[in-house]
């Protein structure tokens, strides 16, 4: 089930984009560039209501884009990404962020991490804490994602060296899972947790990353002891819960119009799972 | 004495003035709940809880007896106080059910705005259109103009 053909799988490049004109176009075109080629990386730009030319400058380039009537937050967005990913039948999603923090030069690492750990990797992220980040990472920053590592790799029984990473690429598993539920806002770290509550594995992959395109951090001061108390808490009572939503829950109703081109998308999935 | 003081209690508990603005104070409250039902701005299963605590509350606040059964019960010696406790908690317990219904009506949102989004995709995908050409922000155009208007370069998917 593992050793499909590279060249079989529908793949799915998901890019958040909130106001991300001047950045979108060459993130949507340097995925396009990565290897593999011949079916290569389709890229849905999910506009999170912007006001500027993000949806113009994606649609240039021959991304998709979908576009929510008002802005839900970097987790509807990318929840948006994943039934997108489910109800069209790819096998592999991954997120890169739009304003050109994640390097899509990677795209081909993560995925042959992705397929030949196959028996072991639903999700393969990239880490910038395991080597050298490629850029300066803010001293607070870097101390609250220690604390969230620390606290997750207690959890998940294996070291978490970036929970806050949201360069992540998921298998068919991962895209149901996330595609039924997802976090709300500063998602990345509670994506974590409910992949290991549903057995889900995770593997890391060392990347590097550019400062985010524009200077604005999502994240300021004021916010960012917003995030921390939110996440633990997100955290606390997620240990109190029961997992979210079963994998082996009826499947959402997602309409699939278009049965996919090849016949090969319905199986891939599902794969020997315990 | 009368009947009458029997109901509304004793001295000590809330006096004439304090009883008068209660009453009055409620029923201004119950005509702005009914009106705004009135104008569909409130809807009743809203109005009825609203509804509910203010009657509760100005039960409480004429029935002297009632009001001093609960303060001594509660261990409260001024029933007066007892009021307040109950008021607030009513409150308390008023706000935190809103916050439940906010999260349910957002996630709602969020999934509503999700399938528009996805629906809307899906038509631009049959029609072979993009989003470029709109000029209407947020997708409130009442009717996209057929057939003309948001025809694109080109679209190379599949």
């Amino acid at each position: 089930m593992q050793n499909e053909d590279r060249n079989r799988l529908r793949l799915l490049a998901i890019v958040p984009g909130y106001n991300e004109a001047g950045m979108v176009a060459r993130v949507v075109r340097d995925i396009q560039r990565q290897e593999p080629l011949d079916p290569g990386w389709d890229v849905l730009v999910v506009d999170d209501g912007s006001v500027d030319d993000t949806v113009a400058e994606a649609e240039s380039q021959g991304a998709m884009v979908i576009r929510h009537p008002f802005n839900l937050g970097i987790g509807g967005a990318m929840q948006s990404g994943y039934k997108y990913a489910l109800a069209n039948g790819y096998d592999v999603a991954v997120q890169v962020d739009g304003d050109g923090q994640h390097k899509p030069e990677y795209l081909p690492v993560m995925l042959d991490a992705l397929r030949t750990t196959g028996a072991e990797a639903d999700m393969v992220y990239g880490t910038r804490f395991r080597g050298d980040p490629g850029y300066k990472v803010p001293v607070g920053r870097r101390a609250g994602n220690l604390i969230f590592s620390v606290v997750l790799s207690a959890i998940t029984g294996q070291r978490i060296t970036d929970p806050t990473s949201g360069f992540r690429m998921v298998n068919r598993r991962g895209i149901e899972l996330f595609a039924r539920d997802y976090p709300h806002d500063y998602p990345e770290v509670e994506a974590i947790l409910m992949l290991n509550a549903h057995h889900l594995r995770i593997h890391e992959v060392d990347v590097r990353m550019n400062a985010r395109g524009f200077g604005r951090s999502s994240i300021d001061y004021p916010r960012s002891a917003y995030y921390m108390a939110k996440v633990l808490l997100a955290i606390f009572v997620g240990l109190l819960r029961r997992r979210p939503v079963p994998m082996d829950a009826p499947p959402i109703e997602l309409v699939e119009e278009e049965p996919p081109p090849a016949s090969s998308a319905a199986t891939a999935g599902e794969g020997g799972t315990s | 004495m009368s009947a009458a003081s029997q109901v509304l209690g004793a001295v000590g508990d809330l006096g004439v003035q304090a009883r008068v603005i209660a009453v009055v104070g409620t029923v201004l409250f119950l005509v702005l709940v009914i009106d705004l039902v009135r104008r569909r701005r409130l809807v009743e299963r809203y109005a009825l809880l609203w509804i509910s605590a203010a009657i509760l509350l100005v039960v409480l606040s004429l029935w002297g007896g009632g009001l001093r059964g609960i303060a001594d019960g509660l261990g409260i010696r001024t029933p007066v106080n007892a009021l307040f406790l109950l008021g607030l908690a009513t409150v308390f317990v008023l706000a935190l059910h809103f916050s439940v219904a906010f999260s349910r009506l957002s996630e709602e949102t969020k999934i509503l705005a999700q399938e528009v989004a996805r629906l809307d995709g899906e038509q631009r995908r049959l029609r072979g259109t993009t989003l470029s050409g709109r000029t209407l922000v947020n997708g409130d155009s009442p009717e996209p103009a057929e057939g003309e208007g948001e025809k694109s370069p080109e679209r190379s998917e599949t």
